[in-house]
């Protein structure tokens, strides 16, 4: 059939041809959905929506496969969105009403966006890995859904008026034909009547195309930030729920410590009518107040007799230490002809890098209000407020913890602070909720910052990097192998993912205290071979100059033919989880400066041996767009005329595809050193990035420009440290004096952030890309001012001038 | 048990408390129900908790409750008051944050918000430079939006201390 452009009509939201295209093509049984929507559904829970009707939810479960668990549309033109994909301050909420909004045609203001609620809204994992933007715009998450639904709608409209889809157009929920009786209009609401969809998602379902959008692809205000700096926001930390009960843990003082003795009347007498809660090695205190709960909990604290902790290598040795121990192996990529290749190279070049633990360092200790009813078993109940990135997963660690069923378990998400990871907000749920199973009455729990950055903490890997190249007669890099150690203990949710181990709350610190098992990592004795596929290089192990083949598929960015790349994990005494970028910065940090320290032995400019090797052309288009903005001047590093002494400029660069398929970002850091003191200032950032389309480019930009500066504070300042004791080893970075990162007052550099923003392409990631490369840019620009290659993070004064000492330039 | 009078948002008022170390910040979370200053360490290390103490920026986690007997309280619920502004209203150095769009998790708002503000008034004139350095002191934000907090608060000492000014 012939179509109308509808994009001629101003103001009008049409759809694209395609999805025009797509439409009439529909199934015959979408055509007659009319006939079947008159089933009535029961009571939900969601105000104001057609999900009033809909009845109990005995499973706790929510079919994402169906329309009605994404989108209703009330009678009274009310729009609910569910989805579940969290906010914790990155700015989704607003990217998914953004989504929702332009692909249903109505403003942002009309639509009510429920998320992350078991029972309420689909269950869609954990958000994390950046992988939010690339799910929900995709298909496999929220496009999909709202875009069947509009689909449909388009088609109830078709019926109505009696004309095809292509003759349709609407504007804010009401659909007029083009050409026709101005007056004539009908309205979602109007359409649906307060029915559900009940449509199966069609994940075929064409996304509007980027040429018409007008609310993705804009600037839009973050719809939370004004209740946010108004002091209205409501965080986790706020929840208060009618006879609610404080609690406070008491963990042990060494590692892995067990109760030998526990006096309970230790609190008696103290306000507040203090309750002691022992399960296992998992110690806590309930009372009427936060502050009564705190007093009780000191006072257990000295009435607690602890075995003999278990002692921790010495913190200078922790990188031989890791490197000794047995491991679980796998390559990333492995072509069977490094060694070969390597040992017919007309040059060789080596290296190892390393990096230590780091923490999320949340700056709120983590809270969550537990409210667990009937003890145990098949009559018990839970409901838990907790900031968690995954109400579904949380819920079923709670199951097991508990021993509750997950049909009686609801699990609500409510945004605590900024988590960049795997932080307190699910070993404090955890931890809430054993309390409130042991006095049966809610149980609010915030954790002391010691807590924080102690009891609930998971640590981001520590790593040791081996990397090797050879390197032919014209200078290309023909060969590279690497090898990554990391160390890992629990995982929390990701203990089958990371290393094989046995899912189950006894991944995360509560847990095992409360003795659930801890996943154990399994050495191997041949290394696992390569897996391919889209996650085929989680964690940029391997380099982005490496063709990345994997059963004969170049999965990679650049020409370098001959390679092995190798993961070694082994068992941490530490805590571990996922920490922003995991493993993505180490693996950077180390591939990216290597690089540099080729391009420098070979006297080439960094920038340019690069593009030697690169040959994805988004790659390549961001590194261009990057150092033409930044004014890259073209020459080898060190900078000529630099003297070494005083104080000192350079830049640096870095790259990379993250994950191998989730954001194309580069950029360049200028510094300037002070060879004496060791200090290096970061003094301008340019920052680039293709990711598909802009969704929101100020939250873009936002994201960008915090990353930048949390990449600073982990490149030069974050460190967790550790000690032995008489009685064990324990942390002693336990507050923001001991844990020094980025504050106020601390210079800030000027912050260039380059979009570009390609339609061609679906949308991905961007929340974790550029801090992927602040600690490699800004060694490789420490590089270039001074001629001290920094292989070791974090570049304090100390390790510069330790540096500076052993290179002797 | 002992009886404290003191004004929180303009509000006079008393609390009685069994203990007055009891941290402020505890007795305006759950006295007062106010959501502004917020518990980050407890150490008076990262600045979520501060309120203005006379128009003195303070860190509630670690200040007793006795120790305000007689002054006055502001949190960012309040601040809208001190330009003769509605209690709903923003506050111009709070719409300065939010045009700059100057947040992520905004955990820490309390902190950069009202030091900035006491800055400002403190230092009229102020170039960038001195606010990037003045602004400071055990204060963090973790998501790191400095740059934008910093580009808010000389938003504020540009345009929005002018109108205030111009109202009072």
């Amino acid at each position: 059939m012939k179509l109308t452009n509808p994009l001629k009509l101003a103001g009008a939201r049409p759809l694209s041809e395609k999805a025009i295209d797509a439409l009439e093509h529909m199934e015959a049984s979408r055509r007659d959905f009319l006939k079947t929507a008159g089933v009535m559904m029961i009571g939900f829970g969601v105000a104001g929506t057609a999900r009033n009707a809909r009845g109990a939810n005995p499973s706790g479960n929510v079919d994402s496969s169906q329309v009605d668990s994404w989108v209703a549309i009330g009678a009274d033109e009310s729009i609910t969105v569910l989805a579940g994909k969290c906010d914790f301050g990155q700015g989704f909420r607003t990217v998914q009403l953004q989504l929702a909004a332009e692909e249903l045609f109505v403003s942002m203001d009309r639509i009510t966006l429920v998320l992350c609620k078991t029972g309420i809204t689909p269950n869609q994992g954990y958000t994390a890995g950046s992988f939010s933007t690339w799910t929900q715009f995709g298909g496999g998450g929220l496009r999909v859904a709202v875009d069947t639904a509009r689909d449909a709608l388009f088609q109830l409209a078709s019926q109505y008026f009696n004309v095809p889809v292509s003759q349709l157009t609407v504007t804010n929920g009401v659909f007029s034909v083009i050409g026709g009786n101005p007056a004539g209009t009908v309205s979602y609401g109007q359409l649906v009547h307060g029915q559900p969809f009940n449509l199966t998602v069609n994940p075929k379902a064409v996304p509007n195309s980027p040429s018409t959008w007008k609310i993705v692809g804009q600037p839009v205000p973050r719809v939370d930030i004004p209740s946010k700096v108004k002091g209205t926001f409501e965080y986790a930390q706020k929840v208060r729920v009618p006879g609610m009960l404080h609690g406070k843990v008491v963990r042990p003082p060494f590692l892995d410590a067990h109760v030998q003795k526990l006096d309970k009347s230790a609190v008696n007498g103290l306000p507040g009518n203090p309750q002691v809660v022992q399960v296992n090695d998992f110690v806590g205190v309930v009372a009427d107040t936060e502050w009564h709960a705190q007093k009780a909990a000191d006072a257990l604290a000295g009435a607690i007799t602890w075995s003999a902790g278990e002692t921790l290598p010495v913190q200078a040795n922790l990188y031989a230490f890791m490197a000794s121990q047995p491991s679980r192996d796998a390559f990333a990529v492995n072509t069977g002809d490094v060694d070969q290749v390597l040992s017919g190279a007309a040059k060789t070049l080596s290296a190892r890098y390393l990096y230590p633990f780091q923490m999320h360092g949340s700056l709120a200790s983590s809270c969550a209000v537990a409210d667990v009813r009937g003890g145990t078993g098949g009559s018990a109940t839970v409901k838990a407020w907790s900031a968690t990135q995954s109400v579904y997963d949380v819920r079923t660690f709670l199951s097991a913890l508990l021993g509750i069923p997950t049909a009686n378990i609801q699990v609500v998400q409510v945004e605590g602070s900024g988590c960049y990871g795997g932080n307190g907000a699910d070993p404090v749920t955890f931890d809430a909720a054993l309390l409130s199973q042991a006095v049966a009455a809610p149980v609010r729990l915030q954790y002391t910052r010691k807590d924080e950055m102690t009891a609930g903490e998971h640590y981001g890997h520590p790593m040791v990097s081996n990397q090797k190249v050879g390197i032919d007669s014209g200078g290309k890099i023909i060969a590279w192998d690497n090898e990554t150690v990391l160390m890992v203990r629990g995982e929390g949710p990701l203990a089958a993912f990371t290393f094989g181990g046995a899912p189950g709350p006894g991944n995360f610190i509560a847990g095992a205290l409360a003795g659930l098992p801890t996943g154990q990592l399994v050495p191997t004795t041949t290394p696992a071979a390569p897996g391919g596929g889209l996650f085929w290089d989680f964690g940029n192990s391997v380099p982005p100059y490496s063709t990345g083949t994997v059963n004969g598929v170049n999965l990679g960015t650049g020409t370098v033919a001959s390679q092995r790349s190798l993961t070694r994990l082994v068992a941490s005494p530490l805590w571990t989880s996922y920490l922003r970028s995991p493993d993505h910065i180490q693996n950077t940090w180390s591939n990216e400066s290597f690089m540099d320290e080729i391009a420098a032995s070979l006297q080439q400019d960094p920038v340019l041996y690069r593009l030697r090797h690169l040959v994805d052309q988004r790659l390549i288009k961001v590194i261009h767009a990057v150092t033409d903005k930044a004014g890259w001047e073209t020459r080898p590093s060190p900078r000529p005329g630099n003297r070494h002494s005083a104080v000192v400029s350079g830049r640096g660069i870095a790259c990379v595809l993250y994950s191998g398929f989730d954001g194309y970002v580069a950029v360049v850091a200028e510094v300037s050193v002070n060879q004496e003191t060791g200090v290096i200032t970061v003094t301008k950032v340019t920052a680039g990035i293709d990711t598909g389309p802009v969704i929101n480019p100020n939250g873009l930009r936002n994201q960008m420009e915090g990353q930048v500066i949390q990449g600073i504070s982990r490149a030069l300042i974050e460190e967790v440290q550790f000690s032995n004791f008489p009685g064990g080893g324990a942390v002693t970075t336990n507050d923001w004096d001991t844990y020094t990162v980025f504050e106020f007052g601390d210079s800030i550099p000027e912050i260039d952030t380059v979009l570009i923003n390609n339609l061609d392409v679906a949308p991905t990631g961007a929340g974790e890309t550029i801090i992927t490369l602040m600690p490699a840019a800004i060694g490789n620009a420490v590089y270039d001012a001074t001629g001290i290659r920094l292989r070791q993070i974090p570049m304090t004064p100390a390790n510069f001038l330790a540096a500076k000492a052993a290179q002797k330039v | 048990m002992p009886t404290f009078a003191f004004k929180v948002n303009g509000i006079p008022s008393t609390v009685t408390v069994d203990d007055p170390a009891t941290p402020l910040l505890f007795v305006l979370q759950e006295t007062f129900q106010l959501n502004g200053p917020k518990f980050g360490c407890g150490l008076s290390q990262c600045g979520a908790c501060t309120v203005l103490l006379d128009g003195q920026p303070i860190r509630s986690c670690v200040t007793d409750v006795s120790t305000v007997d007689g002054h006055s309280v502001t949190s960012l619920e309040g601040l809208s008051r001190l330009a003769g502004l509605g209690p709903n209203d923003l506050h111009p150095i709070q719409q300065a944050f939010v045009d700059e769009q100057a947040a992520q998790c905004g955990y820490c708002l309390s902190g950069p918000i009202l030091y900035g503000y006491a800055f400002v008034r403190d230092n009229p004139g102020a170039s960038r430079e001195h606010i990037e350095k003045g602004v400071s002191g055990d204060l963090i934000c973790r998501c790191c939006t400095n740059s934008r907090m910093v580009d808010a608060i000389v938003r504020y000492a540009r345009e929005g201390r002018n109108a205030e000014e111009s109202r009072q």
